[in-house]
């Protein structure tokens, strides 16, 4: 599991998977990634605008995280699972509540009008 | 002595009784390690185990055998105690050890007699059947209210604090009730003859009839009731029923008949270490005669019990030395409270009193002679007072320079007696016998909040009077130790929930961003502040939750307005107001649920909730619920949900009011509403009560006259009994009055907090809560009602709304770049519906973020 989230620009491989206009600010949508499911999140007032995690709640085993919710905590930026209310970071998947439990995470970008991702 | 014995070598330790005071001692017995002395056995009379018979009028007004038991139902067995349940001892074999059942013998080594009291009655021609009940068991009450099911007006015989417990009941029962007492005054033992005449004051305006000094010679059949009850000097008064609550008597049969000594006014006589005249047999509770008095309280009883167990352990036990006859009662919802010497009765005791007899309140403070002290006291219609009072009285603490101040109306600066000026001995909770200094250990022992202090040391599980001052010292402790209680609603906001309501209103913030860059730190908030932030703008403004500025703000719940089950899927919930629905309507849900394979379940509330919808499912089973005229039933939101009724007068033979109509009022009044968490409402359309209003927020029961308010009730983990807060209103009255608690609640409530736990929180309790909504003693009355009118006015469906919009749409799609369904959801069939495969891994729920 790559839990890192730095893009190395050289080695990437981009691909779009959906609109722009489909994301929906400072919350997630999910999109049909090559047989997985993403949740992207969109952040349009911040530096980074745009998070890429694996939907799938591990403590629930349910596809739900991108319907969570987008929050701060102790400055980091994570999401919180709708069911059980676990927090993962948006940069890095990793769980606060349970240190061995981390979401898959995708580079993501926007890109002409396009949402990005890329497996580094 | 503390090695375990083996089966053979225990020794047989036999009680006599079930009540409240035998339970307890086994209780006692069983946490000190009884089990492994003694072979423990246990006879009682009745068929009910061991039930809470303080709180026995209750059994009318929704508590149950079950419910007022005072232990599980495996208690007993889980802890090798062998209950005998409807197996009454006859006799006594002292010679033998022998205790004598319709069933046979059974030897012990030591006995204990814990068989309590039963009611007098008074010897008076033509008392039989209906016109001679009494009020003690269970069976006592299911005969009452078999009695009281043709009656329309019954008399308790008795005006002390059983009677008119008693009275209670049957006001509960719907009944005319009446009160007889031979004494020139009410409870002539607690009170003084002012105390007396407030607290008949405080009653009749309740609409139970008190006639004192009055001596009843004989019944006979009467005119327009079923009985005539002639009293000495010719006057009469008529009745249905008869119930008789004159005192009580210690039951110790068993102990005349095998011969122990019995006290001259009767109860078995026992020494400080509770042994009667047979050093076998020990006597606790009310069949017990200690010092040649019988105590008819509950705590005297416990003490016993506890001492005795102590005893029979082999540890150091203390000798029972009298008791604490001071008491703190809500009768028929009237406070009050009788302290040590109230009477008086001390050589050179003087007295304090306070009367107002425009509202029929009382406090008097008897003093010592020397003027330091205070000896005793008497409280009618306001009980707060009663804990300082109690500690002065108990502790010997020195009165403050005018001890007037003690009783005068608070808020002339009376000094109210603080925590830190309690000795680490003070009693704070008398049924389990805890001390300041007990609390104080808890604490320093790591209970950090106050369900765990009750958890550690028990105070406040018996009665229950000591939870303000419980509370009081927990804090005062608390900081005492450095501890200071964080009321910040989050990182991101030092403000409590009440705090941010009053910026968002006063400041007219309409959007989180606002809120958070005036008043808060960081950019984005949480996942606590951000629901709790959307509910108050929504409570306040009651903007559509789709709003592209509130989106962010909702818990998975509100922003997909449905509910998420543990697959991911989702509940949908139509409102059904009142729960009445048509055929059409009904036909229309069931046309759905066919169409997407939804599991269909009835809820608690009268509606239907739908199971199993994906994602981008939801717009297209609303499209079809709205087109039939449904509404969101907001069973997502912390909100109005359901306002459940009974058929009422319409169809039902009792009904006397139409509570269907007024449900359907109610439900589309407040439909909408958002609040610090849900709310629940239900009318009754008489006192039978069939809609169950006394569990819910908002509680209504239809009278011949109107409509009685209920408030704070709960069912669910914590339940409460929603409290009569106003009677026989008419319907603009009732309207009015919910509008102004709704929205006290929702301005002064914490986050996530029900109007049960809010109400219990409420400085000054019920009376303050009446101040403010009835009395208007804040002016705040009519601004309360604006504010719920623009919220009722501003309603409209969110999902309504949300069709109505292609923008707002494009979230509910379960992929936004494919159109397919998840592919992980799978179900499996199932009683001819569908439920999720496969168990998922479940992680127990934290505290709930929303």
């Amino acid at each position: 599991m790559n839990l890192s989230n730095t893009a190395v620009a050289s080695e990437t491989r981009w691909q779009a998977v959906c609109q722009a206009s489909d994301l929906v600010a400072d919350s997630g949508v999910v999109v049909w990634h090559e047989g997985e499911q993403v949740a992207l999140f969109y952040l349009p007032e911040r530096d980074r605008q745009v998070y890429a995690l694996e939907n799938r709640d591990p403590h629930s085993g349910a596809n739900i995280i991108g319907r969570g919710l987008v929050a701060s905590l102790q400055g980091e930026l994570v999401v919180a699972a709708p069911l059980y209310k676990q927090h993962f970071c948006l940069r890095d998947g990793r769980c606060l509540e349970d240190p061995t439990q981390a979401l898959r995470v995708w580079t993501a970008r926007l890109r002409g009008g396009e949402v990005e991702l890329a497996r580094s | 002595m503390q090695a375990t014995a083996n089966e053979a070598q225990r020794a047989r330790l036999v009680i006599v009784g079930n009540g409240m005071v035998g339970h307890h001692c086994v209780e006692q017995l069983i946490e000190r390690g009884a089990s492994a002395r003694f072979e423990l056995h246990v006879f009682a009379e009745e068929r009910q185990r061991a039930y809470d018979r303080v709180h026995l009028s209750e059994y009318f007004t929704g508590s149950c055998a079950e419910t007022l038991a005072l232990s599980d139902r495996d208690y007993y067995a889980s802890n090798g105690v062998h209950l005998h349940l409807g197996e009454a001892v006859v006799d006594i074999d002292r010679e033998r050890q022998e205790v004598i059942t319709a069933e046979g013998r059974l030897g012990y080594e030591q006995l204990i007699l814990a068989t309590g009291s039963y009611p007098f009655v008074p010897p008076i021609e033509g008392s039989s059947g209906n016109a001679r009940l009494v009020y003690r068991t269970l069976e006592d009450l299911d005969a009452i209210r078999a009695a009281a099911g043709s009656a329309r007006r019954g008399v308790v015989v008795g005006g002390g604090l059983l009677g008119l417990e008693a009275a209670n009941a049957l006001k509960s029962l719907g009944l005319q009730a009446h009160v007889v007492e031979f004494a020139p005054r009410l409870m002539p033992v607690q009170l003084d003859s002012e105390g007396g005449a407030a607290l008949k004051a405080r009653i009749e305006a309740l609409g139970v009839g008190v006639h004192l000094a009055r001596a009843t010679q004989s019944i006979s059949t009467g005119e327009h009731y079923r009985y005539r009850m002639n009293f000495e000097g010719g006057e009469h008064l008529e009745t249905d029923l008869i119930v008789f609550s004159a005192g009580i008597r210690p039951q110790d049969a068993l102990g005349r008949t095998c011969g122990l000594t019995i006290a001259p006014r009767g109860g078995v006589v026992i020494d400080g270490q509770c042994r009667s005249s047979d050093p076998r047999i020990f006597a606790i509770g009310e069949c017990a005669s200690w010092n040649g008095s019988a105590f008819g309280l509950v705590a005297p009883g416990y003490a016993m019990a506890r001492n005795l167990a102590a005893l029979l352990m082999g540890e150091s036990a203390s000798e029972f030395s009298g008791a604490d006859m001071s008491t703190k009662l809500k009768l028929l919802g009237v406070d009050v409270g009788s302290i040590g010497d109230a009477q008086g009765v001390t050589p050179g005791a003087r007295s304090y009193r306070y009367i107002d007899e425009a509202t029929a309140s009382y406090r008097r403070l008897v003093v010592d002679a020397s003027g330091k002290r205070v000896l005793g006291a008497v409280l009618v219609g306001d009980n707060s007072y009663y804990d300082t009072l109690l500690q002065y009285a108990q502790n010997g603490i020195k009165l403050p320079a005018d001890p007037a101040a003690l009783i005068l109306p608070q808020g002339c600066g009376a000094p109210a007696l603080g925590a830190d000026a309690l000795p680490d001995s003070a009693t704070i909770c008398s049924c389990h016998n805890v001390s300041k200094g007990a609390v104080c250990a808890a604490i320093d022992s790591g209970c950090g909040d106050l369900a765990a202090v009750k958890a550690c040391t028990k105070a406040a599980s018996g009665c229950g009077g000591c939870a303000a001052l419980l509370k009081h010292v927990f804090e005062h402790e608390l900081s005492a130790r450095g501890v200071t209680v964080d009321k910040s609603l989050c990182e991101h906001f030092a403000y409590t929930r009440q705090e941010l309501y009053g910026l968002v209103r006063v400041e007219g913030i309409r959007t989180f961003n606002e809120l958070l860059e005036r008043h808060g730190k960081g950019q984005v908030g949480c996942a606590i502040c951000k629901p709790a932030v959307g509910n108050i703008l929504a409570s306040c403004w009651n903007q559509p939750i789709m709003d592209p500025a509130l989106v962010p703000l909702q818990d998975t719940n509100d922003t997909f307005m449905a509910n998420m089950q543990k697959n991911g899927t989702y509940s949908v919930v139509p409102r059904i107001p009142g729960g009445e629905i048509t055929p059409e309507k009904l036909i229309v849900i069931g046309q759905v649920a066919k169409k997407y394979d939804l599991y269909t379940k009835i809820t608690g509330g009268q509606r239907i909730d739908l199971f199993g919808a994906q994602l981008h499912e939801l717009p297209l089973i609303w499209g079809e619920l709205i087109a039939a005229g449904f509404e969101t039933g907001h069973a997502y939101g912390k909100s109005t949900r359901t306002v459940k009724s009974c058929v009422g007068s319409t169809w039902c033979r009792y009904g006397v009011q139409d509570s269907v109509a007024m449900a359907l009022r109610l439900e589309d009044r407040y439909k909408g509403l958002r609040a610090p968490h849900k709310l629940k409402f239900a009318v009754s359309g008489c006192t039978r009560e069939c809609a169950e209003a006394q569990s819910k927020d908002i509680g209504v029961i239809a009278t011949d006259k109107g409509w009685n308010l209920y408030v704070c009730g709960n069912g669910g983990m914590r339940p409460r009994h929603a409290e009569l807060f106003a009677t026989d209103l008419d319907d603009e009255t009732l309207v009015r009055l919910i509008d102004r608690v709704l929205m006290f609640y929702i301005r002064t409530a914490d986050k996530l907090q029900r109007t049960s736990v809010w109400r219990e929180g409420l400085e000054g309790g019920l009376d303050y809560l009446k101040q403010v909504v009835i009395d208007d003693s804040l002016g705040l009355a009519r601004e309360l009602e604006t504010q719920m009118q623009q919220v009722v006015d501003r309603y409209e469906c969110e999902w309504a709304n949300a069709l109505g919009d292609p923008e707002k749409l494009k979230r509910f799609r379960t992929f936004v770049n494919d159109h397919r369904a998840d592919p992980d959801v799978h179900f499996v069939r199932e009683r001819g519906q569908r439920r999720p495969a496969a168990p998922l891994q479940l992680i127990p729920t934290h505290e709930e973020a929303m």
